[in-house]
């Protein structure tokens, strides 16, 4: 036996290096919380070397700091001037989408949508990777003691970046999108398909589950879905770059990262992120059925009369305005607004008021043409959110003529309308 | 003749002053860490590291040690379970090591052949540890796996050559 294993002697230290390693790996697969087990360890050579790390990080970025700060200042002035006109557009952009926001808002909370807020983040610096080929992770400047935890999600200003795996005291581990073990859920901006992103060998982004009969451009904006329960929903995470048939019935989806992966020096870890549930500013109660109703286009009807033609024409002018998108809504009187569908303009119920009031009276016309092209167009409602039918008689422009055009207010639409209503 | 086959003789054994033995597996695992992924994600220094200490000591005993102990300490820097890494360079540390003893792997055509190999070994039983044991979702890319197999090839012949200035004869 002794001649044998002398004989063999390296090959039988081979063979017990392997089998203790394979005995160590067991051991974390099998209690499968490796991190808590492994964690001394890990400590150990993350602290050999991240600090070296850090110092060449720190000296990097102060030279680049003196040169750009100091020194090379070419064009600062040109550009200076740039970034003003750029904030003026942006002032007004953010004015548009403060009010795309509000409504939004309000038509999720009609929904009873739950909505994840990013209350807090925790900017941090890229100090290095894993040091690893096969595997897609970086170290942040960040840890456990600046309230970094495992599983909060790591986004820059293009999009997402992935998810803190490991947390150290002063730095943590994260695990980027592009890792082969790494899966996010997404949807496609336009098409709503939902999908699983995952990463390849070549540090590539595969959009999985999206079956060959679905049509995907390529182009189109890949954002996280929220259904993985990290990243919140809406979040950008590429673009679709290449569409092709994968293996069984799925596409072979390539997306191209939103954030740039390879280059990465600055990200945000979301330490705090709120679901809650939106609450309409309005305290009416208007049915999101109702809504979706109103958005649906239809045949535009043919002027029945020639007295009711400018009604006609008004409901079309206001189902133009409510089906169409949601930036054409404007500040309402309280500063917020509504949003244009609320206002029951919708192609099909702002063209049955016109009908239906015409021949009760013609002078009605008038308020009705004014009220449906400002206030619908607009994508105004009463404040308090519910339609009522003296608005429609009222001149001010606030009180929107096709109001009573909404099924939830029956005190609004005769009776024989509601009969004759083909919906 | 690339490869040649010679007598334990004819081939010099060579090691090396705790410094480097120390210094090298540290830089190599810090520059696989602080480089830009951009550029330096193919390249596995540490791997062209365990194959030259391997292949300059031809002990297969020390190789293996020298590669279990690199593998190792990049495991600890990854995300996967440690071992992973330590398995498939204790294999491929023995296995250079072992090659070593038999063939003069001087010859900067051998290295790079040798090394390109050993990467494909590398890479197999990593696969093989990983999704067999592991279970974890990883996939296999031949593209990519020849593609830098020949960039760690050429890098290695280059760190090769500068490792070579830290040989000493025994």
């Amino acid at each position: 036996m002794e001649s044998v294993l002398g004989r063999y002697r390296n090959l039988t230290i081979l063979v017990g290096v392997l089998f203790l390693q394979v005995l160590g790996l067991a051991v974390q697969v099998k209690r499968s919380v490796d991190a808590e087990h492994t964690r001394l360890i890990r400590i150990w050579a993350v602290d050999a070397i991240t600090p070296l790390e850090r110092i060449l990080v720190w000296t990097q970025n102060s030279t680049n700091n003196v040169w750009h700060n100091y020194f090379f200042l070419r064009g600062v002035r040109a550009e200076n001037r740039q970034l003003k006109e750029q904030i003026q557009q942006m002032r007004l952009e953010q004015v548009r989408l403060n009010e795309d926001a509000a409504q939004a808002r309000r038509l999720q909370s009609l929904l009873a949508f739950k909505e994840q807020v990013v209350m807090k983040t925790v900017p941090a610096q890229v100090i290095g990777s894993s040091g690893s080929d096969l595997s897609r992770s970086i170290y942040i400047d960040k840890g456990s003691n600046q309230g970094i935890a495992p599983d909060m999600p790591v986004i820059t200003s293009g999009g997402i970046v992935g998810k803190v795996l490991r947390t150290y005291p002063s730095t943590s581990l994260v695990l980027m999108i592009n890792d082969q073990s790494s899966g996010v859920g997404v949807l496609l901006e336009k098409s709503r398909l939902q999908g699983v992103l995952r990463g390849t060998p070549e540090g590539e982004l595969v959009l999985e589950r999206v079956m060959s009969d679905e049509q995907v451009t390529p182009g189109e904006t890949v954002l996280s879905s929220g259904g993985d329960q990290i990243f919140p929903k809406g979040f950008p995470v590429g673009t679709v770059m290449k569409v092709s048939p994968g293996k069984e019935l799925f596409l072979n989806i390539k997306v191209h990262p939103a954030a740039d992966l390879s280059r990465l020096e600055e990200v945000l870890v979301l330490t705090e992120k709120q679901e809650r549930e939106v609450v309409a500013e309005s305290g009416g109660k208007v049915r999101a059925a109702d809504i979706l109703a109103q958005r649906l286009p239809s045949v535009p009807d043919k002027p029945a009369t020639v007295a009711g033609a400018p009604v006609a024409a008004a409901g079309k002018l206001a189902g133009t305005a409510a089906a169409g998108s949601i930036p054409s809504a404007k500040p309402g009187p309280n500063g917020g607004t509504k949003p244009a569908a609320v206002a029951g303009t919708g192609t099909k119920s702002a063209e049955r008021p016109a009908l239906r009031l015409a021949p009760a009276s013609t002078t009605a016309e008038s308020p009705v043409v004014k009220s449906s092209d400002s206030d619908a167009s607009n994508g105004r409602v009463p404040s308090d959110g519910t339609n009522r039918a003296t608005s429609s008689t009222t001149k001010t422009p606030e009180k929107p003529a096709a109001v009573p055009s909404n099924p939830s207010t029956p005190q609004a639409s005769p009776q024989p309308a509601a009969e004759n209503n083909p919906n | 003749m690339p490869i040649t086959y010679t007598s334990g003789e004819q081939i010099e054994v060579y090691r090396f002053s705790i410094p480097v033995t120390v210094g090298v597996p540290l830089l190599a695992l810090f520059l696989q860490a602080f480089l830009p992924r951009r550029i330096f994600s193919i390249f596995d220094l540490p791997l062209l590291v365990t194959i030259f200490f391997g292949m300059a000591r031809r002990n297969p005993i020390s190789g293996l040690f020298t590669g279990a102990a690199i593998g190792l300490a990049q495991d600890m820097l990854g995300p996967y379970p440690i071992g992973i890494y330590g398995i498939a360079k204790t294999v491929v540390g023995y296995l250079a090591s072992s090659l070593g003893a038999k063939l003069d792997v001087e010859n900067a055509g051998a290295r790079l052949l040798i090394t390109v190999a050993f990467y494909l070994v590398h890479q197999a039983v990593f696969f093989t540890v990983a999704r067999g044991m592991v279970n974890l979702t990883l996939n296999w890319s031949w593209s990519h796996g020849i593609l830098s197999g020949l960039a760690n090839g050429i890098v290695g012949m280059v760190l090769y050559f500068v490792l070579d200035k830290f040989k000493q004869r025994t």
